[in-house]
């Protein structure tokens, strides 16, 4: 961990560059871990990065996976040096966030909220202290940012939720959540790209797809992605 | 000249499509898939002289019984099932002719776990993001998205060369296949959240495969590994071998379906070179784990390696 006291822009920028620590997982994998909690600018240093790898490609790398707060970059060890292989990911590692926290141009989800499409939106507004309208309105208001996909293909981890409807999971998960459900789990939300079992609360539903084969990429969303919400009454 | 086909007279426990995987889209939460064990997978296509990137069947505990309506060349490595060909005997981990129509039937398996079949000229199912390889859970890739079915009938692709120049492939190279193995891992990346004595609680095994254990990963039952700071850390992404380890303090060993990430704490992986023989275990098998050095995991990889490039080279 870095020990300056960030004052001036390059103090800030020797902090942020001290601060991963790269852990071999495996003999095929390594893991840059930056600072070990949920944050916007924690989450850009590792889409930067991951960014950063696929614009200069290198054989024997077969897959970089930002997360959270991390990246990850599987690569076949008989077709790359794994020092070699650390002494780029460093130098990479080095380099702060080339994109603001959520400065894309967001993706607008349209959601049908509540009844049959949002069975836990009751649930959900006990939880907030509120009505149905105003946990939708909180829920639409906020700008949020895709930090991962993960779970399942297309399912991207958004937050973050306001703390007032950040309701937890259910105690009990349903044994099948439509494709589509638009979903809130504490401090994260996000859509159900296909029918599955899962605990989240389920608050409303929208007719885009988050995963689909036909379109270029598959994925609607990717991580650094803005999205915003809003409601409506017919698609 | 037409490509063709396996029909599928009894499907087994859980028959699917595998290539090397689905890599290049986990960013997406698009799992790899592929074999369980890769050596043999390799080992099978090797043997019938098919490319790296063609398509066997994996074939799990039970295995199917297939109809081939032309001639073919095929072989099967990994698990140790009795074969037939109609009613006669055919060899384990060597390539022999399938002749047309005939029936290719998996009995008893008295080793192993998992039996690649490969068939000159491959498994032609259509390639979904750049793979052939079934992804069960989420119903992506292979034959429909799923395990082969009775009364289903798989397109093969064009064999490579006439039969009669097939050599008959020795079967120089075989995995140490058994029901009690000892598998080498990398300790991490989270080490440092575990009591310090839980890799040696980890090599103290065996750990038993339980019934719960499938292609996404093995729910192992034997020494609890004690966490120090909870068992809940921030999602992550998770290789094939991780052995993830739950509030529970019994590992799971994550395999060729596990999801693109995961949120328990990481004790160790299992090196590359032996991800295939912990495939080879059953549920109710046992499986030791030994930590081992960055280097002996390459060394090992290598000689795998040059295993399957010695019997790729017999042309």
């Amino acid at each position: 961990m870095a020990t300056i006291v960030p004052h001036t822009r390059a103090d800030v920028e020797a902090a942020m560059r001290d601060d991963f620590r790269i852990v071999p997982a495996g003999d095929a994998a390594v893991i840059v871990e930056f600072e070990e909690r949920i944050d916007p600018l924690i989450n850009a240093r590792a889409v930067a990065m991951a960014d950063a790898l696929r614009a200069s490609p290198q054989g024997g790398i077969r897959d970089i996976v930002p997360t959270f707060r991390s990246v990850a970059i599987y690569f076949d060890p008989l077709l790359i040096e794994h020092d070699r292989l650390l002494d780029r990911v460093r130098a990479l590692a080095a380099v702060g966030p080339s994109r603001p926290g959520v400065a894309t141009r967001p993706v607008r989800v349209p959601v049908r909220y509540g009844g049959a499409f949002g069975p836990d939106l009751a649930d959900v507004a006990r939880f907030a202290e509120a009505t149905e309208d105003e946990v939708v309105q909180l829920h639409t208001s906020t700008m949020y940012r895709v930090f991962m996909l993960g779970f399942l293909p297309g399912f991207a981890y958004m937050g973050t939720v306001p703390s007032r409807i950040a309701a937890p999971r259910r105690s009990t998960p349903r044994t099948l959540v439509p494709a589509g459900s638009v979903a809130i789990a504490g401090p994260q939300t996000g859509i159900y790209p296909a029918a599955t079992p899962g605990g989240w609360q389920i608050i409303g539903r929208t007719s885009l797809k988050p995963f689909d084969l036909e379109r270029p990429g598959a994925a609607l969303f990717a991580p650094g992605d803005a999205v915003q919400f809003h409601a409506v009454d017919q698609w | 000249m037409i490509a063709g086909s396996v029909f599928v007279l009894r499907p087994g426990l859980q028959t699917t499509v595998q290539d090397m995987g689905r890599w290049g889209f986990q960013s997406q939460g698009v799992p790899v898939a592929g074999p369980m064990d890769p050596f043999s997978h390799r080992l099978a296509n090797a043997l019938v002289g098919n490319p790296r990137t063609a398509a066997t069947l994996e074939i799990a505990l039970l295995g199917p019984e297939l109809e081939f309506d032309d001639e073919r060349v095929v072989a099967v490595a990994g698990a140790e099932f009795a074969l037939t060909i109609d009613d006669g005997l055919a060899p384990h981990a060597q390539a022999f002719v399938v002749p047309a129509k005939s029936r290719l039937r998996f009995n008893a398996r008295p080793r192993g776990a998992r039996a690649y079949l490969a068939v000159d000229g491959g498994f032609d199912v259509p390639v979904v993001l750049g793979s052939r390889a079934t992804h069960v859970s989420s119903g992506m890739g292979g034959w429909m998205g799923r395990a082969l079915r009775r009364g289903d009938r798989i397109p093969l692709g064009l064999a490579s060369s006439h039969i009669a120049r097939k050599r008959r492939r020795p079967a120089t190279a075989l995995l140490e296949i058994s029901p009690s193995p000892v598998v080498r891992v990398l300790p991490g990346p989270d080490g440092h959240r575990f009591a310090a004595e839980a890799i040696d609680a980890l090599q103290s095994g065996p750990y038993i495969v339980s019934g719960e254990s499938d292609r996404m990963g093995f729910r192992l039952r034997g020494p609890s590994l004690r966490h120090t700071r909870g068992a809940d850390t921030i999602s992550d992404a998770v290789p094939v071998g991780s052995l993830q380890v739950p509030g529970s303090g019994q590992p799971v060993l994550l395999m060729a379906d596990r999801q693109t990430t995961g949120g328990y704490p990481k004790i160790g992986t299992v090196i590359t070179a032996d991800i295939g023989i912990s495939a080879q275990t059953a549920p109710g098998d046992a499986l030791a784990f030994r930590v081992c050095t960055a280097a002996d995991a390459l060394s090992a990889l290598i000689a795998r390696e040059r295993q399957l490039m010695a019997v790729e080279a017999v042309l």
